[in-house]
């Protein structure tokens, strides 16, 4: 690995996705391919309810649920819509596209 | 005695959606199932077609999927249930369903059988009733409880049908169930707790089956998947010859579409899965074993209403302009103040999508500071009438083309317009209901209709 540029998720991730979770959430799901990535990237504190807070530029309020989940190793969370999906405005009736900011987090080496 | 295991043949997550795939689907059939079954409906299409009585599903799709699995049941003389019929569940859809139903027996020449269908639909008078009596119609998801002014801007109504409906009709002889709108889980639920399978295996089974193939690995969607029950686990295999369940699809899956991946809330209960174990059981197969369920105390629905908030029109304008692309807020304002002049600050919607800067994700975008060298803004005009509709929406787009920027060198017009018009889009709907109810038998709200397929 070149020193240098930090890996980000999107070198890391075998699946980086967005999708609605009912009509007024939009759920994020990070899954790595082996445990090790997965555990390295927990450990380096780079995807927390703070720092995707960050990246989004919302509140941590709008974050109803973080959660790990080992047995697929993944990073999950999920967020409030400031609208119901499909009202006039919403860009994004499936909540498909939200996702990539993800890619371009930067994960410190542990 | 009770069989020892079930096995449950699922070729689509979403019937109607997209067309099942029927080579996995025939491989699933050889293996002579014991149900057949798919799940039609998702919110996820937003609140148009519910609020609008409509499919978002093409009916040659929908019919291609009912025509291959009606076959298929009938000649095994398996059962087939269908869920949440036509994306939405509403009344019209399932009617819509039960009517291909017969009419594909009527063209295939098959020998009678029995139908049983159950609708989803609410009264809004039902709701508004419980209300007046001072209950509370509570809100999921961090929304308010229902409110009367919420209600009345609401068009049609569905609840979420568990397991009971399809379990009464399975108890009535039906043979081909087509239910109203109901949770993804409880088609292949309801056989299982039926046939004496433990709860939170059978709910897990319907979690686990529900998407189809969206739960194996490498992607791909539309191809069938089958599941098998016993007293002890929950197997799942995939049919097409390049996919396999394995521990990292399956689990994958249970996140999928859902705020936490641990919960499943159903019409009675919640399947817990954070204690379920996954190990790969053969080369296509993930065995799971250990999810627990907890029923609910008393039963509450969930219901799910959309309503109208007006007609709509949608215009385009390009900019190429550096200068106009870094003050395009300037020119929207000024078009908005446009309209405003017109029309005034209330009574329709006015919406602007900058494609080239943040029209995906909006204020989220981190990057909503760095436009493109071109940009593309849609213009949405939303309002009672369809003739208001369009002048909101044209005059929010023409008027872009007039905007006062202070430095703009170019003075012959702001934009580029690709079209002269702008055009008429289907009307905009919000979901205005997701809200639980409670309710005393859960059939309550779901009537049961059984009748006789003949030629």
């Amino acid at each position: 690995m070149s020193a240098g540029k930090p890996e980000t998720l999107g070198d890391l991730a075998k699946t980086v996705r967005s999708k609605n979770a009912g009509v007024d959430k939009i759920t994020f799901d990070i899954i790595f391919r082996e445990r090790a990535t997965y555990e390295r990237v927990k450990r380096s504190g780079a995807v927390t309810k703070r720092s995707v807070a960050a990246l989004y530029g919302i509140s941590e309020e709008r974050i109803s649920d973080f959660v790990t989940f080992d047995p697929a190793f993944a990073i999950k969370f999920t967020i409030y819509r400031t609208r119901p999906s499909g009202s006039p405005g919403d860009a994004d009736i499936f909540g498909a596209q939200q996702y990539a900011p993800l890619l371009d987090l930067e994960v410190p080496d542990a | 005695m009770p069989a020892q295991s079930l096995r449950f043949l699922c070729p689509n997550g979403h019937l109607g959606f997209a067309p099942l795939k029927t080579d996995s689907f025939y491989r699933g059939v050889a293996t002579r199932p014991d149900f057949i079954l798919a799940d039609s409906g998702s919110d996820d299409i937003g609140p148009g077609p519910l609020g609008s009585d409509t499919s978002t599903s093409p009916r040659a799709w929908q019919r291609h999927d009912l025509e291959h699995m009606l076959l298929a049941s009938r000649k095994l003389g398996v059962p087939m249930i269908i869920g949440s019929a036509g994306d939405t569940g509403a009344n019209s859809r399932v009617d819509l369903y039960v009517a291909m139903i017969r009419e594909i027996a009527r063209e295939h020449g098959l020998a009678p059988f029995r139908i049983g269908w159950f609708y989803s639909e609410v009264d809004a008078a039902v709701v508004r009733e419980r209300m007046a009596r001072g209950e509370a119609i509570t809100g999921l998801d961090g929304r308010p409880d229902l409110t009367l002014e919420e209600l009345d801007a609401t068009d049609r109504i569905v609840a979420v049908a568990g397991i009971h409906p399809y379990r009464a009709l399975l108890d009535r002889g039906a043979e081909v169930i087509i239910g109203g709108r109901s949770s993804d889980s409880v088609i292949f639920a309801a056989p299982a707790i039926r046939s004496g399978f433990p709860d939170a295996l059978s709910y897990y089974l319907g979690k686990v089956l529900e998407c189809a193939s969206f739960n194996a690995e490498p992607y791909g969607g539309k191809e069938t998947v089958i599941g098998e029950i016993t007293m002890d686990d929950v197997k799942v295999t995939a049919l097409h010859p390049a996919q396999r369940c394995t521990v990292a699809s399956v689990a994958g899956h249970a996140m999928y579409e859902r705020s936490n991946p641990y919960f499943e809330h159903v019409a009675g209960g919640r399947l817990d899965m954070t204690t379920c174990r996954y190990e790969q059981y053969d080369e296509k197969t993930t065995r799971i074993t250990g999810p627990t369920f907890a029923a609910s105390d008393g039963v509450r629905v969930k219901l799910e209403g959309a309503g109208k908030v007006g007609e709509r029109f949608v215009g385009f304008v390009g900019i190429r302009d550096p200068y106009t692309v870094a003050h395009v807020d300037d020119v929207i304002d000024w078009a908005r103040q446009q309209v405003r002049e017109r029309f005034g600050d209330e009574g329709y919607e006015l919406h602007y999508q900058v494609y080239g800067r943040n029209g995906v994700m909006g204020e989220m975008d981190p990057l909503k500071d760095r436009a493109g060298h071109e940009v593309g803004v849609m213009v949405f005009g939303v309002a009672p009438t369809r003739a208001m509709a369009e002048e909101v929406a044209m005059t929010g787009t023409r008027q872009m083309f007039y905007a006062r920027l202070p430095d703009v060198k170019g003075t012959a017009g702001g934009v580029a317009f690709p079209l002269d018009e702008v055009v008429p889009a289907s009307p905009a709907y919000r979901w205005t209901l997701n809200h639980t109810m409670r309710v005393d038998d859960p059939l309550d709200l779901f009537p049961l209709h059984l009748d006789e397929v003949r030629p």
